[in-house]
């Protein structure tokens, strides 16, 4: 087996344990047809915003009606890129943006990204989150979809120490080290998953 | 928090926090998860050599605070980061306060800050009239009960789900149920809320780091990135022991700090902000950022050749998660703001003598905690120096004052010990045991049978049992111990037995009294030394081969104790402290100098297969390390071993703190029994006479049949 095969299993295997939902694709569009699919499949862009199902106080109950139908996000994407997955959704009537999240603060159905690289060994997602609107689409999001370019794929994280430098050194920088979804225990030390993140993480190992 | 005035009033509060079952059974369930999972998420790596590592960094880094502050500001305040450093935790609210009225702020979003919690800083920016909320789901809890957190990685980790369902219905004015799935989603809501509606996020950090100015943050619920990246300001206030030179160094404590938290690889999100970000809900589209760093004795605490090792501590809440008294009354009691072990001590640095001095007593020194520091503190041992602090400070209560007074006079303790064994049997009936103790020594103290002294102490049969040796293999000098040498002398002289079968010399030095952990337990100083320097004097280290102890509380204090309160850096004599080392050096406890050194062979001894589990001391198996061999020598000597649950648990014991903390005490013990009857043997071995004066005691209190030996006794009864 080659090393980058090696280094992709065991990124997915290390990341299910953390209960993210790993796929490979061969390119982008694979990613992004992905993406649409799951918006359909598992009616994502249909599920009440999460919580709005519950009680809640006036003012945060009033954020449910905030919310568009259906809505991906992909700020950080190349001109060309966002143009590919934007005709996608409006084929399939799915809103989409690439700017503007703050006017969305409710929450957004998908927030899709590619990573700067991947940490095997932990299952971790890297992200140069410089630009606020990138940042807010993996915040906010209920699921976020996250590719990950195979050839990005290092063991550790002290593998990845170079490119951490780099970024941080890059003033003002903002990196973020994604593992599995949003997660708490500090109810009883009972696992929830999404108290304040995404519900879902789906990582897309890309064959590059 | 601690409030209690006095020990009364603390052990008051000790006795409720027993009786609250539902935190007994979540405080007993995570201890045994944590467990699992902690060695789950450390499995096949080099922790030791990983914790040497940490600390070596943590401790140069330590060592240049200064420096590192100055390196992290420059490179700070070139991204336009304004840094503050404050002296106090008054003076860290304040510029906090100042920053938001400044800046126009009326609402504040927070995540996660032990050090905020410090400073109370909640409290300061509610009386300017700001509104505050943590968004952390265990800090929002816990704020919205006005109460402090008792743990340092689950705050509420005290509380049901029906508990934060009246009081989610209370904040929402709607009705909940105890769904934890549907709880969290509500905290989502309401919170999500809040941070649209924010001016400014306030954060800690994990590590501030020097080489890029970076502020490094862990965190599971994804918070910290959203009150990092909604509001208009970010305020990060850090320890200065976070201060961190290189991403390198963070990177190593990374790797540890979730697996020990929490027995994960790593948290879901490590966030890295260097600088003043991009944010549109500013007007100029920037962000205003400040770090502002707390010292409030930290920058003093560097410098303190004893003390420094304490800023090691990278918040993980390992020390509590293992530590058998915290299992027992949680965090409220088992802390101020910072809890468990590493609390005990930082309490007493940044909160103050009056909120320390009975917590510090509250240690059963079990070494629980230190076995499991990342930071490789010495927990236990600085526990008992912040209470010995304390105690010069504030004066020396009369009795361990008295106790030290007759430790230092070997023959006035051991006249006083021979006198009580000629006017006890109106108190003993008879049997082994002080049945009819005066209501001034028993209180509390019902939970176990207490040892009468035995008819002829070890030191006086010792001339009669010594093993007459012409060309010895081993030299042997034999330390007894106190319990040893006049309760339970067939110990001792069991072990002889052994040696002699050896070919192995053995001498007992009469000059010998107690160890001294029991004075240094109760934090007397000078007793302790003199006591020690008096057991190096009595021995000849350079005429033995071996020091040899059955006591696994004497074999660790001399072995690793004696060398601190001797050793170069004390104040002791420093001619003492060459010998201190070389008396060090030699010591050895019973089982591995019986299955290491002698090699002792199953041929040796009349096999019967009687059932018998064990209790590891924890002196034994922490203090010293010892784990396979007393085992092995279970199997050698023809027993069946039949392990137990939790076997290197705490007894309850604890020398003076069965006596100070009885309830406690008895916890601890009813723990260990039912997992030690449970096994269903016959036999309970251990090597440590003072576990089996608590083991034995607490089962002829249950009138159980099981009996309680020394390993050392069971070969013995077996050899051919």
């Amino acid at each position: 087996m080659s090393e980058k095969a090696r280094l992709a299993d065991l990124m997915a295997e290390k990341a299910g344990l953390v209960s993210a939902i790993v796929s490979r694709v061969k390119s982008l569009d694979e990613a992004y047809a992905y993406t649409l699919d799951i918006c359909d499949k598992k009616e994502a862009c249909q599920l009440l915003m999460a919580g709005c199902e519950a009680g809640l106080s006036a003012p945060a109950d009033e954020l449910c009606d905030g919310k568009p139908s259906k809505l991906i996000a992909a700020p950080g994407l190349a001109p060309d890129q966002a143009a590919a997955l934007g005709a996608l959704c409006q084929a399939r009537s799915v809103h989409f943006i690439i700017q503007g999240l703050r006017q969305h603060l409710a929450g957004i159905d998908i927030g899709f990204t590619v990573a700067e690289a991947g940490i095997a060994e932990t299952g971790t997602c890297v992200l140069d989150s410089k630009g606020e609107e990138l940042r807010l689409a993996t915040m906010i999001c209920e699921v976020h979809i996250c590719v990950v370019p195979v050839s990005t794929i290092r063991e550790t994280s002290f593998e990845a120490e170079g490119l951490l430098r780099a970024l941080c050194k890059d003033a003002p920088g903002y990196v973020a080290f994604i593992t599995g979804a949003s997660r708490t225990a500090d109810i009883e030390r009972v696992l929830a998953i999404g108290v304040h993140g995404p519900l879902e993480l789906h990582i897309l190992l890309l064959e590059d | 928090m601690q409030n209690a005035r006095d020990l009364k009033e603390y052990k008051g509060e000790l006795s409720g926090a027993l009786g609250n079952d539902f935190l007994r059974t979540a405080m007993d369930n995570f201890a045994m998860a944590y467990r699992v999972s902690r060695a789950k998420a450390f499995a096949g790596m080099d922790v030791e050599g990983l914790v040497q590592e940490i600390a070596r960094g943590k401790d140069q880094a330590m060592a240049h605070m200064d420096e590192l502050f100055e390196e992290f500001k420059q490179n700070a305040e070139r991204m336009g980061i304004t840094v503050h450093l404050a002296k106090t935790g008054q003076e860290a609210n304040e510029i906090i306060g100042r920053i938001a009225e400044k800046a126009g702020v009326k609402r504040i979003v927070k995540s996660k800050s032990m050090t905020a919690e410090e400073t109370l800083l909640n409290h300061h920016l509610e009386d300017l009239g700001l509104d505050v909320v943590e968004t952390d789901l265990g800090e929002w809890i816990i704020q919205l009960r006005h109460e402090g957190p008792t743990h340092m990685v689950m705050p509420a980790i005290h509380l049901s789900r029906y508990q934060v369902a009246d009081l989610f219905s209370d904040v929402t004015g709607v009705k909940q149920e105890g769904d934890i799935q549907k709880l969290v989603k509500v905290a989502r809501r309401e919170l999500r809320a809040k941070y649209v509606q924010a001016d400014m996020g306030i954060s800690g950090g994990n590590f501030a780091i020097a080489e890029t100015g970076t502020i490094a943050l862990c965190t599971n619920e994804g918070n910290a990135r959203l009150v990092t990246t909604l509001p208009r300001v970010h305020v990060a206030l850090v320890g200065l022991d976070k201060l961190t030179p290189t991403i390198t160094d963070a990177l190593r404590v990374i790797k540890a700090l979730p697996r020990n938290a929490t027995g994960q690889a790593i948290t879901s999100y490590v966030t890295w902000i260097t600088g003043p970000g991009e944010c549109q809900a500013s007007p100029d589209g920037k962000k205003e950022m400040h770090v502002v760093f707390l010292d409030n004795g930290r920058r003093a605490l560097a410098k303190d050749p004893v003390f420094s090792q304490v800023l090691r501590c990278v918040r993980c809440g390992a020390c509590a998660n293992v530590c058998p008294v915290y299992r027992l009354v949680g965090g409220h009691q088992y802390g101020h703001i910072y809890i468990g072990a590493i609390g005990l001590i930082l309490t007493y640095f940044y909160h103050g003598r009056e909120k320390a001095k009975n917590l510090v007593q509250n240690c059963i020194n079990c070494g629980a905690c230190k076995a499991v520091c990342v930071g490789g503190i010495d927990l236990p041992r600085l526990i008992k120096e912040v209470h010995a602090r304390i105690q010069d400070e504030e004066g020396h209560p009369l009795q361990s004052q008295l106790l030290g007074m007759v430790l230092k006079n070997r023959k006035m303790f051991h006249t006083l010990l021979r006198s009580a064994r000629a006017v006890q049997k109106p108190v003993t009936g008879g049997t082994p045991y002080l049945r009819h103790l005066p209501m001034i020594f028993a209180r509390g103290q019902d939970f176990r049978a207490l040892p009468a002294i035995a008819e002829k102490a070890f030191r006086d049969q010792f001339e009669s049992i010594k093993p007459k040796v012409s060309s010895p293999k081993y030299r042997v000098a034999l330390f007894s111990g106190c319990v040893q040498d006049f309760v339970y002398p067939e110990q001792a002289v069991a072990a002889v037995k052994i040696l002699a079968k050896h070919n192995v010399s053995v001498d007992y030095p009469m000059d010998q009294s107690c160890c001294g952990l029991p004075v240094q337990m109760m934090g007397e100083r000078e007793a302790s030394r003199s006591v020690a320097a008096q057991n190096v004097a009595a021995f000849d280290p350079a005429g033995c081969d071996y020091i040899l102890t059955l006591c696994a509380s004497c074999a660790s204090h001399l072995k690793h104790g004696y060398p601190d309160i001797l050793g170069p850096d004390s104040k002791a004599d420093p001619k003492l402290a060459k010998r201190v080392q070389q008396f060090a050096d030699r010591v050895i406890d019973f089982s591995s100098f019986v299955h290491d050194v002698l090699k002792v062979e199953p041929g040796e001894f009349r096999a019967d297969g009687k059932k018998a589990t064990y209790h590891a001391p924890c002196h034994l198996c922490r203090g010293l390390g010892v784990t396979e061999a007393p085992r092995e020598l279970i199997h050698t000597g023809g027993l069946t071993y039949l392990p137990a649950e939790e076997e290197d648990v705490c007894c309850g014991f604890g020398g003076t703190y069965s006596m100070k903390f009885p309830e406690l005490s008895a916890e601890l013990l009813k723990k260990k029994l039912a997992n030690v009857e449970k096994t269903g043997a016959e036999l309970l071995l251990t090597d440590c006479p003072g576990c089996i004066m608590q083991l034995r005691g607490g089962l002829e209190a249950k009138g159980s049949g099981m009996q309680v030996q020394h390993v050392a006794e069971a070969l013995a009864e077996r050899l051919k």
